[in-house]
């Protein structure tokens, strides 16, 4: 049985529990650790959030906020994990504690671990401290008692702390302002002197990050052997080389949402990427899940469809690879072309260029950390206001992530009139097939299906197109 | 008709709390709650030998069960014993206000998700594992979903109720205008964020120990013992705190204590039974949906002279609390409004959805979801604003409501004139037409939501709690309660009591866990009325100590005693500090054989109601309040945002600021989650559709309204709330109801087309499509 090791707060852990059963179930009832709550147990709520702490070029460590429940306790070997119980101090409150208790921030007090642990690990984050992204910190945390305005104000009193960090020596720092424990010093070297040779995957159900897998079958993972690909190093990198971007398949969400280059030439990217879960799972989904799960409402699908990409698919025992365009990957409902012991390695795409433009949008119940009722990107490339090509897709109004061809190939070569746009609404129109749900109508999803491809061209060419140039009544 | 009498003897000095008491002080729990060290059921450190329970329920609405095979699920290793309606040694029946609900299913079952067994093994993993063994075999008859079609079929709850006022008939005859008119409001799922659970342990002679997340201790105790067919004095009910509740464990966290409690009592171990999500939110009951319809007539100048209303409750597969629930939409179906004529009606309609549940606000949110609804037909159809309709009918001091209680102390136009004059309505009516005007994707819409909610157990008899002080010898003071704490901070205020009454610092007092082996035969923490009660009974106690304390010090000082004061701990003669501190006089009064524990019962005077003439004095008094909403909704994606909600609200004189404030930004946002996006739904057959936190959304950060200012109304209280501080649960949930109309206003600045319809809530979807409606 190959041990896992990792630093629990300040104890480091060695065990032999099956790498499959969830961390929160570790934590809560190997450790005793009950700070870290269940609420939902399906990354929904946020009650159960921890930090993974992980060494960055083997001398500091990144913190990121998960949602334990969702995540095999194997994906914490080798790293710092810290529940609400490692940020405490000795018999006085932390700064991200006071600011809640300061604001009334807790009320039943179920939830309040998880957005202590949000905030704390905002405080230890590389990201600018700002107001929203202390909002986005706590985005997966749910609270169903204080309406969030009191949780609101103790997130911007932590910002307004932090506003004098020095970035440099930044553990100390915030060691010495009480966000963290002393021991928090200790761990680069702790974690350093693990001894965390990779674990031998065992066979069985590749898992990278969890998110879709924990939440659709959790019994039968914590049961039998889980194969962890999280850690693999050949599925991670972004690169780009001549305009074309390559994403390993277990990038998370965050990682493309911290990619400095990847955000030049996509400037509203971070704004999608809010519209996808939360902070907590952006950090923990791999996009290449995303894709294989194959939910016709996948967002990152949808997206890279929109984006014209290839997939690298892989064997690697059979040491064999192929390239196919992701518009045709899929095949049908939950089915796409990938055989028994293949994975997804990478996806490349050409990135926009001056004349190219691209939207994503996205609709739900509630706007963030919800599933769409409908989502839709397009990609267009203009020359003298014709289009030379486009690209959309469009999800939750068919059996798979849908690349529209049809409307697509209507829109090259015409010029962008909003006539031009009207009809092709038409043929997206006859493309689309949505049926009814607890999501929405299929009324409901095609009215919304024409009013995103109007959006697209509303946000994407607003000298052009206003509302009006599409529908009546405004 | 009885009338309680105010006990004269008692001697409510305080008026209110000290202003620095009431400003600073926080949430006693709120250190350990931000550190992880608070304790829920979940969290009880278990004792060895544990089992773990989970419940199999039924996987159709409605059926006869013709066989069930246990067989498989018993042989798997690690389960103990499934446990079913056979094994019940007292009465399988855990109805509380009518008798008609099972623990068990037995034949029949009548909602998805009827528990119809308890598989107890060594961990929940397994229990979990034979769930998915047992076989059974289902005839399904047919399955009643909505309200309405229930009342086609006949099939009800209990008789149905009605409250008259005036002669409506005779009043429609004389309206200048006349509108009716159907509207529906849909469940709402509690989603405390803390499941439903309980632990059971046994102790000697067959005693048994619960922990619960419960609201009603009292009711668990009872229903356990009912079930187990022994004396109430055997079980134990311990409650530290919950993880919300909302309601949602007033009568519904009972059945999975007993299921504990059975398996404790067989097997002679602890049990341990949690649910999981995906089964709380299956087989628990939500807020109620109502159909109703009404007729309106108004006379020329606005004046709403007569209001008729049935109400169809959907009260789901058993009585549960739905009775006291529709009597309570009786209670407020004219809201704010004075109506001079009201004949009002609701049935409590039997379906086969889980029996529907106290959700805060109990019934009150549906009965005033009708009247807005109503105002607002009348004022889209008449062409006025519905400002204008709502304005005219506030309600006025001496008024009478339907139930015949007279208005004392009203404040609805004291908070409605607030609320204009403070926020300046005009100015803001004016920017929204102006941004409406010149944008052509997004408009705004505004609404106000006056609200008059009554404070009491509609239920006299339910009206009363104790509490028991003990003072240790140590000079530390323990307070034990009926009231559960569930995040209210119902126990900082019982608390700041004591701590004003005997002028002692915070630390010097503990909140005991609730524990029915304390405090006897409660009601359970609900209606708004928990500080009121607990707080009084404390402050009852503690005044009687207090009494007792200043003879001591009166006899040890030579002082007479009503020169006698305690100040921060120490003992003021005529307002000056002697050396006799708060120790050394506890220390006298031990060495004096004095006691220093009282237990106090406080009944609510005053109230009464007489249900044969649906007439009385229910309400202790009522919580007043004015909302305004402004709304920006998106006409591109039919997504909505929330720029403000402005409120001017009724504390009376609030004790603590900090925790009411929290109470009603609390209430507020999940008003308008019931309003906006939360949406039950359940199939024809009868299955939760909306059955994880993927498919119902409750709000997030992002989703609340972007500023919410609160201003308290001037007044001088009310001496039937504790320290003059008005209840606060409830009342400003219904603030919530305004978003519907702020976004339904909003949507006919767009869409002139659009016909406006009641039909809550108002998901992005039903936006999208009226804004596009022809």
């Amino acid at each position: 049985m190959p041990m896992i090791q990792f630093i629990l707060n300040n104890k480091t852990i060695k065990t032999s529990q099956n790498s499959g059963m969830t961390l929160l179930d570790f934590v809560r009832y190997e450790q005793s650790l009950t700070g870290t709550k269940i609420g939902c147990r399906e990354g929904d709520c946020g009650a159960c959030t921890v930090l993974v702490g992980t060494l960055k070029n083997n001398e500091h460590i990144e913190y990121q906020s998960i949602t334990s429940c969702i995540s095999p306790l194997g994906n914490a070997h080798g790293k710092h994990i810290v529940t609400v119980e490692g940020t405490n101090l000795q018999d006085k409150l932390t700064t991200a504690q006071e600011a809640m208790k300061a604001n009334y921030a807790t009320q039943c007090g179920f939830c309040t671990p998880g957005f202590v642990v949000s905030l704390t690990g905002f405080a230890l984050s590389n990201s600018e401290k700002n107001h929203n992204n202390a909002l986005n910190a706590i985005s997966g945390n749910i609270c169903r008692c204080t309406g969030y305005k009191a949780i609101e104000k103790a997130a911007y009193q932590v910002v307004e702390k932090l506003q004098d960090q020095k970035t440099d020596n930044s553990f100390n720092w915030l060691i010495k302002n009480e966000f963290i424990p002393d021991y928090f010093k200790s761990i680069p070297k702790r974690l350093k002197d693990l001894d965390v040779k990779n674990i031998q995957q065992p066979k069985g159900k590749y898992v990278s990050g969890g998110t879709d897998l924990y939440v659709q079958q959790a019994d039968n993972l914590v049961d039998n052997s889980v194969h962890l690909i999280a850690e693999k190093d050949y599925l991670k990198e972004i690169t780009f080389n001549n305009n074309i971007c390559t994403i390993g398949s277990n990038s998370t969400v965050s990682d493309l949402w911290n990619n400095t280059e990847l955000n030049a030439k996509l400037p509203n990217l971070r704004k999608y990427l809010k519209l996808v879960s939360s902070e907590q799972i952006r950090n923990m989904a791999s996009f290449g899940g995303n894709l294989v799960n194959a939910s016709p409402i996948a967002d990152m699908a949808i997206f890279f469809l929109a984006l014209n990409s290839k997939i690298t698919i892989t064997n690697v025992e059979e040491e064999k690879e192929r390239i196919i365009s992701l518009k045709n990957f899929y095949q049908g409902y939950k089915t796409y072309d990938l055989k028994e012991g293949e994975l997804i390695k990478n996806i490349t795409f050409k990135l926009p260029t001056d004349q190219t433009f691209f939207n994503f949008e996205k609709v739900c119940k509630r706007t963030h950390l919800d599933i769409a009722s409908v989502n839709s990107a397009i990609q267009i490339s203009l020359a003298n206001n014709i289009i030379s090509t486009a690209h959309i897709s469009i999800g939750g109004v068919s059996a798979i992530p849908k690349y529209l061809h049809k409307t697509s190939s209507f829109l090259a070569g015409k010029t962008l009139t909003s006539k031009t746009i009207i009809e092709a609404n038409d043929i997206l129109q006859e493309e689309i097939s949505p049926i009814s749900d607890v999501r929405g109508t299929s009324d409901y999803k095609r009215l919304l299906g024409r009013q995103l491809f109007f959006a697209h061209f509303i946000e994407l060419f607003p000298k052009q197109f206003t509302l009006k140039d599409f529908v009546q009544h405004a | 008709m009885h009338k309680n009498k105010l006990n004269n003897s008692l001697n409510l000095k305080l008026d209110h709390v000290s202003n620095a008491l009431k400003k600073s002080v926080k949430n006693i729990d709120s250190y350990t709650h931000v550190r992880g060290e608070s304790l829920y059921v979940d969290d009880v450190i278990v004792r060895q030998g544990t089992f773990h329970a989970v419940v199999f329920d039924s996987p159709k609405a409605h059926g006869i069960i013709k066989s069930i095979d246990y067989s498989k699920a018993e042989a798997l290793e690690g389960v103990e014993r499934i446990f079913t309606c056979k094994d019940i040694p007292g009465k399988n029946e855990i109805g509380g206000i009518i008798h008609d609900e099972p623990l068990f299913a037995e034949n029949e079952v009548h909602f998805w998700g009827m528990p119809i067994a308890l598989i107890v093994a060594k961990t929940e993993f397994i229990a979990r594992k034979a769930r998915e063994l047992i076989q059974i075999e289902i005839e399904e008859l047919p399955v009643i979903t909505t309200a309405k079609e229930a009342k086609v079929k006949g099939s009800f709850i209990n008789a149905p109720r009605s409250f008259s006022l005036g002669d409506t008939e005779k009043a429609f005859s004389s309206c200048e205008y006349i509108f009716e008119g159907e509207t529906f409001s849909n469940g709402q799922e509690h989603l405390y964020i803390e499941a439903q659970g309980a632990y059971s342990e046994p102790l000697e002679n067959g005693n048994i120990k619960i922990t619960s997340s419960t609201q009603g201790p009292t009711s668990v105790q009872k229903t356990i013992a009912n079930v187990l067919g022994i004396a109430m004095h055997k079980i134990e009910v311990d409650v530290t705190r919950l993880g919300g509740g909302f309601g949602g464990k007033e009568d519904q966290a009972t059945p999975w204590a007993v299921m504990a409690a059975l398996a404790t009592y067989y097997l002679n171990k602890s049990v341990k039974l949690i649910l999981n999500r995906h089964d709380d939110l299956r087989m628990t009951g939500k807020r109620h949906p109502y159909e109703s319809t009404y007729k309106i007539g108004l006379s020329k100048d606005l004046k709403i002279l007569a209001y008729q209303v049935e109400f169809l409750q959907n009260s789901g597969a058993a009585a549960d609390l739905s009775p006291a629930i529709a009597e309570r939409t009786l209670f407020h179906a004219t809201n704010s409004y004075y109506v001079p004529n009201v004949l009002s009606k609701v049935l409590s309609c039997k379906t086969n959805l889980p029996p529907n549940t106290a959700f805060r606000g109990f019934g009150g949110p549906q009965g005033m979801f009708v009247i807005e609804s109503a105002i607002a037909k009348a004022a889209s159809k008449i062409g006025v604003s519905a400002r204008q309709i709502q304005e005219t009918n506030l309600l006025n001091e001496n008024d009478t409501f339907s139930y015949g209680q007279i208005a004392k102390k009203v404040e609805a136009k004291n908070t409605w004139n607030s609320a204009k004059d403070i926020f300046d309505i005009d100015a803001l009516e004016d920017e929204i037409e102006y941004f409406n005007k010149n944008n052509a994707t997004f408009k705004k819409g505004l609404a106000l939501m006056p609200i008059t909610f009554g404070i009491s157990f509609t239920n006299t008899s339910m009206n009363h709690a104790r509490a028991l002080v003990h003072i240790y010898l140590d000079g530390s003071i323990g307070i034990s309660t009926a009231a559960v704490e569930m995040g209210q901070g119902v126990n900082t205020k019982i608390m700041q009591i004591a701590a004003q009454v005997f002028s002692v610092s915070l630390d010097k007092i503990k909140i005991e866990t609730t524990n029915t082996t304390r405090v006897a035969n409660t009601s359970p923490s609900a209606a708004s009325s928990t500080a009121d009660l607990n707080g009084k009974s404390t402050l009852m106690a503690c005044n009687s100590l207090l009494e007792r304390l200043k003879k001591v010090a009166s006899e040890n000082l030579n002082v007479l005693e009503e020169n006698i004061k305690l100040k921060d701990e120490f003992v003021y003669i005529n307002d000056e500090k002697s050396n006799l501190s708060w120790t050394e006089l506890i220390s006298k009064a031990m060495f004096n054989r004095v006691a220093l524990t009282e237990n106090a019962h406080y009944a609510t005077p005053e109230i009464h109601f007489d249900k044969t003439k649906e007439k009385g004095h229910p309400f202790a008094y009522h919580v007043y309040g004015t909302a305004i909403f402004t709304t920006t909704v998106d006409c591109i994606r039919g997504t909505y945002e929330f720029d403000s909600v402005k409120i001017v609200h009724d504390y009376g004189k609030s004790m603590s600021e900090g925790i009411d404030l929290g109470q009603v930004e609390g209430a507020l946002v999940q008003g308008i989650g019931w309003m906006t996006m939360e949406e039950i739904a359940y199939n024809s057959n009868g299955k939760l559709l909306s059955n994880a936190l993927s498919t119902y959304k409750v709000p997030d950060v992002f989703s609340v309204p972007k500023s919410i200012e609160v201003i308290p109304v001037e007044t001088d209280g009310n001496d039937m709330a504790i320290l003059k501080s008005k209840a606060v649960g409830e009342p400003p949930l219904m603030y919530g109801i305004g978003a519907y109309f702020a976004i339904q206003n909003a949507i006919k600045a767009f869409n002139p087309n659009y016909k406006v319809k009641f039909h809550a809530p108002m998901t992005p979807e039903k936006v999208l499509m009226s804004l596009y409606s022809e």
